[in-house]
């Protein structure tokens, strides 16, 4: 049993040193663009502070030879409220090519902020950030068609943000229950 | 075959009236449309392929609501969605029927509590005739909701509004309460 | 909505040419015309709505408008416990029930510190395998309807009801089970459920070559699909496609054996791709096949599993599952491989609350969905058909 658990955490720590090589190829280049990286066990990230190189950082992630992140698994919106801000997590992972895997955080401000998009660097990207517009607000800047994807084009308030109300009728139909 | 057999043995004439006739006609043929929206669709896919044919019912779905007489909400409806629920029921012919099937389409279902774009019941836009509940509600449910409908069939009249046929039907219903407390006493004596 | 341009003026065109005669039309002015496909519609596999705009029978661009069975999935994770996210999970993909609630059951574990016992592990993939092969039944049948043959539909549907008498023998439910919990499962499965499942597995490999020679061999339905939409590898990974669609394309990508979970890496099992003998790599009909060849694999890890999996004595599923499900701090990615893809959840817990900070479900269909713009370009409305069929959407997990 103590054998398997040691085997267990050494699996763990591999993934997490793939992510901590390939981080260190990023920082390498852009340095204090982006954060520290945070070596956790269940989803090594890192935070991309400097949100205007962050479209530049894809495009490295995306086509450096020693990093071939090539798949966007995921990009979701979060909503910081002791911050003040919201954000974004994505997941890469490199198929075909590679066997490590990374996230990136990037923020922006909760109210006007707005995070460059990425949707011409990974078409994954188009319809993840639209949702991330329409349950959160935050705007995509050089999105190609951002408008609400899930909730009606005439929906107020934006329903994933943490103080959301939600509207008493819509078109005059009841809405609560 | 039988029944017919029985009334109309030598004469081929058959005695009754013009409502019970259309009736009859009506509900042998219930044409539903397929308006399939979430997990009861499947449900209802599965009611009328071959385990628990709807067919032999005379109940043929049409992808039409012009060529409908009777609409199966089956799933959720959305608040996107209501305003085409309502093009729908408006675009098929009278005398038409509305089945709400599932618990999202009676109530809100599952998401009645926080579902923010989940419109709580399909009767806050279009007048519903019968519920079936479940979630999703089997086979067996489906075929009785329909049963149901064609009982409310049988109670129609020329003249009738609905708002009677289904008072009729009320009436005509037995009390659940009483059913149970039979059995249970047949079940211990 | 964006200006609508008019087609090429064509001054003269020939239509039709042969040795008694040439028939030719001048000065046709055509415009693009807007059909709005859905959301009711018998062919869209639920409430999609596709807009296309169309010059004649060609189809210009086909864009899908989604939302219509949007149900606040996300919404309802931050306000409700752990446990009681796993109905809700249920209902996103509604034909793959379980792949879905052991997604987000492999993913919660990853935060909590327990050791899920190994007949829990067998009785997991065994029933999310069987579940698999009910969905691919689906898929299979309604894409057949979809495109006139009525058939299989009868036919996959009429075994598709034995594999949900099993589940819901072991479950209580036809459909939407409830049953793989975050720490083990609701029940154990009952005595019989070795010598039942066999049965079905020898039951049904005779009727995977019925539906293979009725359906997949089919030439009118080959000549319906092959070389339709085709999507090449380096742009699928582009679009973040998974599961057979990824594989029909020709990556050998999936997620039992790239980043595995649960005990699929003990299991031999192989990952069909497409070769490009009998369909296009890429097409439709590579997707088709790709989901036809995979009920042969999962019949054959349910039939290991049954060999391997042990036998205990008063075994108790909810024996490691905590009282108060409160994972420990952090953020957690974790996937599976549902029937139509990867299907995630990214869940963010603070250590001390039973309910999830924030839970997004990254959907296979919805990502899949988002080629449609593209794979559309240039085809004909039928062939629109096949393609929607070939990408097999499940509404429920597309607008969660």
């Amino acid at each position: 049993m103590d054998k398997g658990m040691e085997e267990a955490g050494n699996i763990m720590s591999a993934m997490v040193q793939e992510s901590k090589a390939a981080y260190d190829i990023i920082r390498e280049r852009f340095g204090e663009a982006v954060s520290e990286f945070d070596a956790n066990a269940t989803m090594p990230f890192f935070e991309v502070l400097d949100t205007a190189k962050w479209v530049d950082i894809a495009l490295f992630m995306r086509d450096d030879a020693r990093l071939k992140f090539n798949c966007m698994a995921c990009l979701s919106g979060v909503d910081y409220l002791e911050e003040g801000k919201l954000g974004i997590v994505c997941n890469f992972e490199s198929i075909g090519q590679f066997t490590h895997r990374i996230a990136v955080k990037v923020k922006c401000q909760r109210d006007g902020g707005s995070i460059p998009s990425v949707s011409c660097v990974w078409h994954t990207a188009n319809w993840h950030e639209r949702e991330a517009y329409d349950m959160y607000g935050m705007v995509f800047d050089g999105h190609p068609d951002l408008r609400r994807i899930l909730c009606p084009e005439d929906w107020t308030g934006f329903p994933l943000r943490k103080d959301y109300q939600v509207q008493e009728t819509y078109h005059g139909i009841k809405v609560p229950y | 075959m039988g029944l017919l057999d029985a009334r109309i043995s030598n004469r081929n004439v058959l005695v009754t009236s013009v409502d019970n006739v259309m009736n009859w006609a009506r509900l042998s043929s219930l044409w539903p449309m397929g308006f399939g929206l979430a997990c009861c669709a499947i449900e209802m896919m599965a009611t009328n392929a071959s385990n628990y044919d709807l067919e032999r019912f005379g109940i043929f779905p049409r992808s039409s609501p012009r060529q409908s007489d009777l609409m199966i909400v089956a799933g959720t409806v959305t608040m996107k969605m209501a305003e085409r629920v309502i093009t729908l029921y408006e675009q098929m012919p009278e005398p038409r029927y509305v089945l709400s099937m599932g618990s999202c389409s009676n109530c809100g279902g599952p998401y009645w509590n926080h579902g923010y774009h989940v419109l709580k019941g399909v009767d806050r836009v279009i007048p519903v005739d019968v519920y079936v509940p479940g979630c999703p509600p089997r086979p067996e449910a489906l075929i009785g909701g329909l049963l149901k409908v064609q009982e409310l069939i049988r109670m129609e009249g020329i003249g009738l509004s609905r708002q009677d046929a289904l008072k009729k039907l009320v009436e005509k219903s037995v009390d659940t309460q009483q059913v149970l407390d039979q059995a249970r006493k047949a079940a211990t004596a | 909505m964006q200006e609508l341009g008019k087609a090429e003026l064509n001054s003269t065109r020939i239509i039709h040419q042969d040795d008694n005669r040439v028939v030719i039309e001048k000065d046709l002015d055509t415009e693009y015309m807007v059909l709005s496909m859905g959301p009711q519609h018998p062919s869209t596999h639920g409430v999609l709505r596709l807009e296309c705009i169309t010059d004649g029978e060609v189809v210009v661009e086909a864009e899908p408008y989604l939302g219509y069975l949007h149900r606040c999935f996300e919404k309802y994770c931050e306000k409700i416990d752990y446990p009681a996210i796993v109905p809700y999970t249920d209902r996103m993909d509604y034909l793959a029930g379980i792949n879905t609630e052991l997604a987000y059951c492999i993913t919660v574990e990853k935060l909590l510190d327990i050791e899920i016992p190994r007949r829990v592990e067998f009785i997991r993939v065994i029933t999310a395998e069987l579940n698999r092969i009910a969905s691919h039944l689906v898929a299979i049948g309604t894409y057949g309807i979809d495109l006139g043959a009525f058939t299989p539909f009868l036919f996959c549907f009429r075994d598709r009801e034995i594999i949900l008498n099993l589940l819901e023998w072991i479950s209580g439910a036809r459909m939407l089970y409830n049953y793989v919990w975050i720490g083990g499962l609701s029940y154990d499965v009952p005595a019989d459920f070795r010598k039942r499942v066999a049965e079905f597995v020898t039951y049904f490999k005779p009727k995977v070559v019925e539906l293979r020679e009725l359906l997949t061999e089919n030439e009118i339905f080959v000549k319906r699909t092959k070389g339709i939409g085709i999507m090449p590898a380096e742009v699928a990974i582009n679009y973040g496609w998974s599961g057979p669609m990824l594989r029909g394309s020709g990556v050998k990508w999936d997620l039992r054996r790239n980043d595995p979970y649960s005990i699929y890496p003990e299991l031999d099992f192989d990952i069909p791709v497409p070769d490009g003998k009998f369909s296009d790599v890429g097409d439709s009909l590579s997707r088709h096949l790709v989901r036809a060849l995979e009920i042969d694999e999962s019949l054959k890890i349910i039939e290991q599993c049954l060999d391997k999996m042990p036998e205990v004595a008063g075994f108790d599923p909810r024996a490691v599952i905590p009282k108060r499900i409160r994972p420990k701090a952090g953020e957690v990615y974790g996937r599976a491989e549902n029937p139509r893809g990867e299907v995630g959840f990214y869940i963010v817990s603070d250590g001390k609350s039973t309910k999830p900070l924030r839970c997004k479900a990254r959907s296979s269909c919805f990502v899949n969905l988002s080629a449609m713009k593209d794979l559309s370009k240039g085809q004909l409305i039928p062939d629109l058909v096949a393609i929607i069929g070939s990408i097999d959407i499940v509404l429920g997990e597309v607008d969660r």
